[in-house]
């Protein structure tokens, strides 16, 4: 054992970037940077000169320590299983619980539904829809509940606000409370959540890490994670009625799905323009179903990366998202039967790769040839995997691996990978990050989405050429 | 030389793969002459097969290679054919619903992830399975199929164990446990994890009956008066279960096999309803199957009876002796022409194949060890000249004459 062995923790940013933060300083690791105003992702110990720390997507950090690019980590236990469920031998060992971020994952239903009972979700006919940030837990789950059929929608977020029309099932992390506000009743806790240390089991058996890791993990508050039970029902609050949304295609409803997040803004101007009213969207207390003027319309508001699998699976008719993440879906999907019906023209992106300025690497040949000259497989890190591998397939990337990322993919080069597939609006913040691009891959704006499938509801079908139509004249004014 | 294998799979050298076409030949052969028909089932099929109730346990479940396909949308998943079974069961209700008996058979591919790697990934099974009927001559018939090839190719010392699904089920259910328990107690003793029944949280009485119940050894006669001794002399609603496993252990000891029941010697598949078997030499399973009655009425079929039996080919590739079975090659001939008569060398090979022998055409890397004859082929006079092992030479101007020669 060497203690001059240099050791690098991965910290998340979010939900528990607060409490892991007022935990290290209690530590007196001395880590100033962390904060999450933090623009700089890379932090050195003032106490530790061997220690070093970056802080990642909550999600990205089991998969960061267990491929061996940090010695520790800090996240939830969540984003552990989500990992370990699928691949057990991963290495990575669980130091222990901390105690603090403490919530559960639970498997909820809309009460509406009248499937209140696990026991109603499994004698349900056809399959049952699960809809969840944790595809992995998520079949798990349904495996052990011995569902005969299932089909599983992995997410990127908003889990909750997809039952009972767009699914039957959410997993979904929070409280009972909290579920109540969205109209959901859990039928069972799948697991309970809290921050936990992590560590990678090569470097754990490798480096002296004992001082730092007992500064912060008190052997007294290691506690069993509990198992799976089933919970009382509408325990507490009553959960809240929900807004009627038609489920199903066969009906005159048009069901249209508008982003969250940052796109909100500019997709409000944009139906402004069109002659489409909205009330409370955005919505500052995170309605996620907002009303509007235009007859047979409902709308629900959802994460544009999960708006072409919804759109193809039938949950929704149309959609305003990304070309970049309809892209994403029809490369990983070739017959799914998603199309563009119209091209907004906002929000325009470029797609890059995107290498570290100290690689000798001006264009996609010299990728090739760096590649190719390589002893390990070159690390692809990208929101868009299936981007990524068709850009790694289609360059003869040869040997490479793409490492998925939920966010700051910049902040991974160039030590937690070689390559980037990332969207860009104006290049700076690769710039900034010492970044080159090296190859534009293709431009995306916001596109309205539906389904080549016919519609065979007259009403309905008028209906959306109406809305198509008011999209198009809203672009020309914008 | 780093290795590019992917993890947990193996490659068959040629001299496995000569093996391996050995033990599959005469499990062709053998299911031929018992009536059976071979069929082939795709090697992705969709995960909802196996997910159904009744199917394979979560412990299977959680092993499999499941992943969207490139039309997965739906977020339904497909799965790498994780059983021999199912698909078959599949391919009956699909093309061959209306026969009454069907009797199939089929060599596959099955795979199951194994977290060391050190155990192959992809697994190997030659399986029959009997479709239509529910006596216990059928499930007799299995386990003699099964037996018979062993015995061809010299595999001694098998043992036979056998345990009755039914059974086991109807004892948990009179242990008074839920269905939910008796669903977990099941698993457990599919999973092999009998020593973890414990943590069931059942009380001691119940567990102690079980525990002496799954430890249950012997032959039926021993067995069924262990069993009254267990229970009380009532064994009311276990009637039919015992009568079945009886009448299975009585045929097969009449027909001469040794077997010996053992209720906890069940694994893996949940589908199984009635009579198992499995066969084992030394600790190694080399083989198994059983009756499930359910399975097509499960999978959306009519209600009918089935039962099945696998070898798995890997296990017995270790056991055969392949200098014992070796059979009686034809002569090999190698073809030496000289580059102005490649024409005619080629025409010659393929003469020789077509009149049953093996030759083949010399590339100057061939070692002469393998072949009895060499064959040396000119353009001028003469044409062909025989070789053989004791380096005597016999000239021939047609080929008609080098097969004469050969002949003799």
């Amino acid at each position: 054992m060497n203690k001059t062995d240099s050791i690098k923790i991965a910290l998340p940013k979010g939900r528990l970037l607060a409490e892991t933060a007022a935990r290290l300083k209690e530590a007196g690791w001395g880590l100033d940077g962390y904060k999450a105003s933090a623009r700089l992702y890379r932090i050195k110990s003032r106490s530790y000169p061997e220690l070093s720390a970056k802080m990642f997507h909550e999600r990205d950090i089991p998969v960061q320590v267990a491929i061996g690019n940090y010695d520790l980590g800090i996240c939830g236990s969540d984003w552990i299983e989500e990992l370990m469920v699928k691949y057990p031998s991963s290495a990575l060992i669980k130091v222990g619980s901390l105690r603090y971020g403490q919530s559960a994952l639970y498997a909820a239903v809309s009460p509406s539904e009248g499937m209140s009972t696990l026991e109603a979700v499994r004698e349900r006919s056809g399959v049952v829809r699960i809809a969840s940030e944790y595809p992995n837990l998520a079949e798990h789950f349904a495996v052990n509940l011995r569902l005969r059929r299932f089909g599983i929608f992995p997410l990127w977020g908003a889990a909750e606000a997809y039952p009972p029309e767009s699914a039957d099932l959410a997993l979904v992390c929070g409280t009972v409370e909290g579920l109540a506000d969205c109209g959901l009743a859990p039928v069972s806790k799948v697991l309970g959540v809290g921050a936990c240390l992590i560590a990678n089991r090569n470097s754990w058996e490798a480096k002296d890490m004992k001082e730092i890791v007992a500064s912060i993990y008190d052997k007294t508050t290691a506690r069993e994670e509990s198992e799976p039970e089933v919970i009382e029902q509408y325990p507490g609050r009553h959960p809240r009625r929900l807004k009627a949304f038609p489920p199903g295609g066969d009906g005159d409803i048009v069901r249209l799905a508008l982003p969250d997040g940052h796109q909100q803004s500019p997709t409000f101007d944009l139906l402004a323009k069109s002659g489409i009213g909205l009330d409370d969207y955005p919505s500052p207390t995170g309605n996620r179903r907002p009303a509007t003027d235009l007859a047979g319309v409902t709308i629900k508001v959802i994460r544009p990366q999960d708006m072409p699998l919804q759109v193809a699976s039938g949950n929704f008719d149309l959609a305003i998202t990304g070309r970049d993440w309809l892209c994403e879906h029809l490369y990983q999907f070739p017959t799914s039967p998603v199309k563009e019906l119209a091209d907004l023209k906002s929000g325009r992106v470029k797609i890059v790769a995107v290498v570290s300025n100290d690689l000798p690497v001006a264009d996609a040949s010299d990728l090739r040839k760096f590649s190719a000259g390589r002893t390990v497989p070159l690390r692809v890190a990208s929101e868009y995997v299936n981007i990524a591998d068709k850009y790694a397939r289609d360059n003869h990337l040869g040997s490479y691996r793409v490492v998925p990322t939920w966010g700051a993919t910049e902040a991974f080069l160039p030590e937690d990978a070689d390559l980037l597939i990332e969207n860009t609006e104006t290049g700076r913040t690769i710039a900034r990050h010492n970044l080159r691009i090296v190859d534009i891959i293709f431009e995306s704006t916001a596109c309205l989405i539906g389904s080549r499938r016919r519609v065979t509801n007259a009403v309905k079908r008028e209906r959306i050429e109406a809305i198509i139509r008011a999209l198009q004249t809203g672009v020309k004014l914008n | 030389m780093k290795t590019q294998r992917c993890k947990g799979t193996r490659d068959l050298s040629p001299g496995e793969m000569a093996l391996f076409r050995l033990i599959e030949g005469v499990f062709r052969d053998a299911c031929l002459n018992w009536g059976y028909k071979e069929v082939r089932t795709p090697t992705l099929e969709y995960l909802h097969l196996f997910t159904s109730l009744g199917t394979l346990t979560p412990g299977m479940l959680g092993r499999v290679y499941s992943f969207l396909d490139w039309d997965g949308w739906s977020g339904e998943r497909v799965v790498l054919r994780p059983d021999g079974t199912i698909p078959v069961a599949r391919l009956y209700i699909e093309d061959m619903e209306k026969e009454k008996l069907a009797k199939l058979f089929y060599v596959a591919n099955t795979f199951i992830f194994e977290a060391t790697g050190e155990k192959t990934r992809e697994r190997w099974q030659c399986g029959a399975e009997l479709i239509g009927v529910s006596s216990p001559s059928a499930d007799v018939e299995l386990v003699m199929l099964a037996l018979e090839v062993l015995q061809r190719l010299q595999i001694d010392g098998v043992k036979l164990k056998l345990s009755h699904a039914g059974l086991i089920r109807a004892l948990l259910a009179r242990l008074g446990l839920s269905s939910e328990e008796q669903a977990r107690v099941f698993d457990r003793i599919l999973d092999g994890n009998i020593k973890e029944l414990s943590e069931l949280g059942l009380d001691r009485t119940e567990l102690e009956t079980l525990s002496a119940l799954l430890g249950l050894k012997g032959k039926s006669s021993v067995f069924v008066k262990s069993l009254k001794a267990l229970l009380a002399p009532d064994l009311a609603g276990l009637q039919p279960f015992i009568d079945d496993l009886v009448s299975v252990a009585g045929l097969l000891e009449a027909l001469g096999a040794d077997y010996q029941i053992d209720l906890a010697s069940v694994r893996d598949f949940e589908y199984y309803t009635g009579a198992i078997f499995q066969l084992f030499k030394g600790r190694d399973k080399i083989g198994g199957g059983g009756r499930y009655d359910a399975l097509i009425s499960l999978m959306g079929g009519r209600d009918t009876p089935a039962s099945g039996v696998a070898l798995y080919i890997d296990r017995l590739m270790e056991l055969v002796e392949p200098e014992a079975l070796a059979e009686v090659k034809a002569p090999g001939i190698l073809v030496r022409a000289r580059p102005e008569a490649a024409k005619e060398g080629f025409s010659l090979v393929a003469r020789l194949h077509e009149a049953g022998y093996r030759a083949e055409f010399n590339l100057g890397a061939q070692s002469k060890a393998g072949f009895d004859w060499m064959l040396d082929v000119q353009s001028k006079a003469p044409k062909f000249v025989l070789t053989n092992k004791d380096k005597k030479k016999f000239e021939a101007r047609t080929i008609k004459e080098v097969l004469r020669l050969l002949k003799r």
